[in-house]
């Protein structure tokens, strides 16, 4: 073997520097297995992509302002050149927020990135699992990897809060005082609890620093390692594809990653980073100055948490009066716990639907093309539901600038949220799968016979007719590609007994397929062509250009 | 179980078959017409507009050497001073440069990808995610001899040991969490508030005469000496914080018990919501109602502060109140039941 080798001579620097890297880390045979991967193209594949680069943004932004950042409570006299704060005594958290903002070049504009970004963060990545629930990319085998998203998006949550907190400032202050009293409200353990984080009473003078190893090391931790696991199992399962004319579950069609998707993604960074710095150039967030810093006793009217927050804020408002009550000497605060257990519920139920889908179809095979939303009606109206529900409880952080904006009574506000958030969903849901179904049948007629292309032509006795325009192969494949799946019947077992698991199994496959259209067959296109009206109308047609 | 291997024997990159539960699998299904005909752009039909996109792209990549250039001008020829207002311009301007270096890149990037890469879609094939048969029994047969070599399943004292080595080890770590804070005690049951201590205003901590307080007006309340506290300045103020009212004594409903807590129709209610604990600041002077702008719990100052709307439960506790010998206002004692939000002991 050893005699066969031979020395790179030529190609001057980069070949010796690509040889030097083959020898030592096998950069070829990465380069082999991923240089010219595929990737398909689509705007709605941009959207985790926005949440990644959001991601590198906040690390970058972070670390700057973690050098001027002291995340500690002590209390100081402000002394920079923020005249209405001159001489008040804050927290050294506060103040040198103060000085970043005012004093270090560049630091607000800093600070506002980190604070547009971790915005961005994590709507991009609500945005993202909306779209893969709706053209069901969590089904096998990507079940886990809907998981670890889903745990993504709950760590943004807690980066952005963590966050939040951090400056010291009033409102954040009070958004703490808002947990401390949540926490407060744990059965057995919620004084304890509190004491543990707090390091005692509220406020403490060590919760901002705890926060801030939380913030800056933890929690970007954890979503740098989820996003890893992320991103393999992309590379593992190859990224999904829009069904379209030639794309199927074996397999992927697209653009190489070199030099394309180089270009396109890497260049996409930048845009999205653009954009962030552009809006946080432009536009003010957070301005601290301006609410003072934390104290117990004032607060401001219209105090609204983040925008990720405000649906566990809302829900906490939407809690009907008097929920609290006392046994044995000890308080259920059902007022907390039952909003508590709401958003909880809501979140284990998004991070178990692939799960429950897969059990109710029972399909076991891959699924690498994405559905249209309107090709799973069921899954679309559960979707519009959940997102209704969402949205009443973040539409409850704003009950009082609701009600103050449009001139409304507060009370009657809140009240119509309570009945809103009941039958939104509900609604939505039967909306949405009402649509989707009328979508299905558009698509049914449009595949069997053809576009309506808005020709009038009189025939020769009289009637008039609109000239429907038979479609390409390649249109018609689009509206006829789909999955389709009917409901099961609850069918004993080995021993003859229907369990429960069964009937369960068979009422969940009505309540998903019971309404189904079935996706164009060719048989029904062959009739449509030979005796349906369709081709009459073409022969009418060219007779009647003859004549 | 459900992956039975049902079809494609003797293909050496066997797919496997799975089941499709309740899909319908159509046997008249319409045909995939397979890829569509790729369409040539502008660029790849003329020279001239491959030449200008090439422009376009090294015109990008120009206007972010700029806008970084740009930057670092921004960062010398707007300093900060004591005028606010160079703030804005030191932000607006730096941002808007390091922007334009940023966008430059990225479109440049794009466009070029866009106008003067291949444009044609290719199809990469793709596998099942399972192993085949065959690597799937080699990792089989490497579990099992790792077992056997091991002898895991086999010696129980060793496993069972192990587990119950392993169930203990991460408690210690729990633990040492403890000196996290101290066990609450009875904190949350006591308040600055004693026999005696005047009523201040918050945040001057000015004592507060009873004839100053006139019908309608609300006073921010903190125990007096508040401020010259050494530790705990934050901590007691958010127990501590009362709000004071004075109603016509003939619009107060009150029990027998709390006829002696109030004077002359000035009463003080805990200003801490019996909810999740934000200042009840807001006060409506026409219906005599305190309103939490966290949540929208609403009390009534003239019934106890009942909660009469919203998500919180208990009435805001009651100061009682009196007045020394010079006029000023002071507490009876301190409050008879614990402020803020409820928790399990209350």
């Amino acid at each position: 073997m050893s005699t066969t080798v031979a020395p790179q001579k030529k190609g001057g620097f980069l070949a010796g520097t690509a040889n030097y890297l083959d020898e030592r880390v096998g950069v070829a045979g990465i380069l082999k297995e991923f240089g010219r991967k595929v990737f398909p193209d689509h705007w709605s594949f941009m959207l985790g992509e926005v949440a990644l680069y959001s991601f590198l943004v906040l690390l970058l932004s972070g670390t700057f302002l973690t050098f001027f950042f002291q995340p500690a409570m002590e209390p100081v006299i402000y002394e920079g050149v923020y005249g209405p704060l001159k001489g008040a005594e804050m927290s050294l958290a506060y103040a040198s927020t103060l000085d970043i903002s005012f004093e270090v070049r560049g630091g607000l504009l800093m600070r506002q990135v980190h604070h547009w970004s971790a915005l961005l963060f994590v709507a991009a990545a609500g945005l993202h699992m909306l779209r893969v629930f709706f053209t069901g990319a969590f089904r096998k085998p990507r079940e886990i990897n809907w998981v670890v998203g889903f745990v993504l998006f709950v760590l943004g949550m807690a980066g952005g809060f963590t966050g939040y907190s951090l400056p010291d400032d009033l409102l954040s202050g009070n958004g703490l005082r808002i947990i401390d009293g949540m926490i407060k409200g744990l059965p057995v353990i919620g004084a304890y609890t509190s004491s543990l984080l707090f390091g005692g009473e509220f406020p403490g003078e060590t919760i901002v620093a705890r926060l801030y190893g939380l913030h800056i090391l933890l929690v970007p931790a954890l979503i740098l390692v989820f996003i890893v696991i992320h991103l393999f199992m992309v590379v593992i399962h190859k990224h999904t594809h829009y069904s379209g004319p030639g794309r199927k579950d074996t397999n992927v069609v697209g653009y190489p990653l070199m030099p394309v998707y180089v270009a396109k993604a890497g260049g996409f960074f930048f845009i999205v980073f653009g954009v962030i710095m552009l809006i946080a150039a432009t536009f003010t967030i957070n301005p601290v100055w301006n609410y003072g810093g934390y104290d117990p006793s004032p607060v401001s009217a219209g105090t609204q948490p983040d925008w990720y927050i405000g649906w566990l804020d809302g829900a906490l408002r939407l809690a009907p009066t008097g929920l609290e009550f006392t046994v044995g000497g000890n308080t259920w605060s059902w007022n907390i716990l039952l909003p508590m257990l709401v958003g909880i519920g809501f979140l284990v139920i998004v991070a178990l639907y692939p799960f429950i889908e897969a059990w109710v179809t029972g399909d076991k095979r891959e699924h690498h093309v994405l559905d249209r939303p309107r090709n799973a009606p069921t899954r679309t109206g559960i979707g519009a539901a959940g997102v209704t529900f969402y949205a009443v409880l973040w539409a409850g952080a704003a009950t009082d600038l609701i009600a103050t904006n449009f001139k409304l009574s507060l009370n009657q506000v809140l009240t119509s949220m309570q009945i809103l958030l009941i039958i939104g969903p509900i609604a939505a849901y039967i909306i949405a799968k009402r649509t989707c179904l009328s979508l299905q049948r558009k698509d049914r007629e449009i595949a069997l016979h053809g576009r309506e292309s808005g020709r009038i032509v009189r025939l020769p006795h009289g009637e008039y007719i609109e000239v429907h325009e038979p479609l390409d192969a390649y249109e018609q494949w689009k509206l006829v590609d789909f999955k389709d799946y009917q409901p099961t019947l609850a069918r004993p077992n080995a021993q003859g007994k229907i369990t429960l698991r069964a009937r369960l199994r068979a009422g969940l496959s009505r309540f998903y397929f019971e309404d189904r259209i079935a996706p164009v067959t060719q048989t029904e296109i062959d009739a449509a062509h030979h005796h349906g009206d369709h081709a009459e109308v073409e022969a009418k047609e060219t007779k009647a250009v003859e004549a | 179980m459900s992956d039975k291997k049902l079809a494609k024997t003797g293909s050496t990159n066997a797919e496997y078959e799975y089941e499709g539960g309740l899909a319908v699998i159509a046997p008249d299904a319409v045909k995939d017409p397979g890829l569509e005909p790729h369409r040539t752009r502008m660029t790849d039909k003329s020279v001239k507009h491959e030449k200008a996109a090439a422009r376009q792209v090294a015109a990008m990549f120009f206007a972010s050497v700029l806008g970084s250039a740009f930057a670092i001008y921004a960062y010398f020829a707007f300093p900060l001073t004591e005028d606010l207002g160079t703030v804005r311009n030191n932000t607006l301007l730096l941002g808007l440069g390091i922007t334009l270096g940023l966008f430059g890149i990225g479109i440049g990037a794009v466009h070029w990808a866009k106008t003067l890469m291949p444009d044609a879609e290719v199809s990469e094939e793709r596998h099942q995610t399972r192993g085949s048969d065959e690597v799937r029994a080699r990792a089989v047969e490497i579990i099992k001899l790792a077992d056997s070599e091991s002898g895991f399943s086999r010696r129980k004292l060793i496993r069972r040991s192990l587990y119950s080595a392993l169930a203990l080890f991460p408690l210690p770590a729990i633990m040492i969490f403890g000196d996290l804070g101290p066990n609450p005690g009875n904190t949350l049951r006591h308040t600055m508030w004693k026999k005696g201590t005047r009523l201040a205003t918050d945040p001057t901590g000015t004592p507060i005469k009873a004839s100053d307080v006139t019908i309608g007006s609300v006073f921010h309340v903190i125990p007096e000496g508040l401020a010259d506290l050494e530790h705990h300045k934050l901590e007691e103020k958010a127990k501590a914080a009362v709000l004071l009212v004075r109603l016509d004594p003939a619009d107060l409903k009150e029990s027998d018990e709390r006829k002696s807590w109030s004077y002359d129709g000035i009463v003080a209610y805990s200003k801490i919501c019996t909810h999740v604990g934000c200042p009840v600041a807001l006060y409506e002077q026409q219906t005599h109602h305190l309103l939490c702008p966290c949540h929208q719990s609403t009390f009534d100052v003239t019934d106890a502060c009942k909660v009469i709307f919203g998500p919180a439960s208990r009435p805001l506790p009651q100061l009682p109140i009196a007045v020394d010998a010079e006029g000023y206002l002071i507490a009876q004692s301190d409050f008879n039941e614990p402020v803020g939000p409820s928790f399990w002991e209350r």
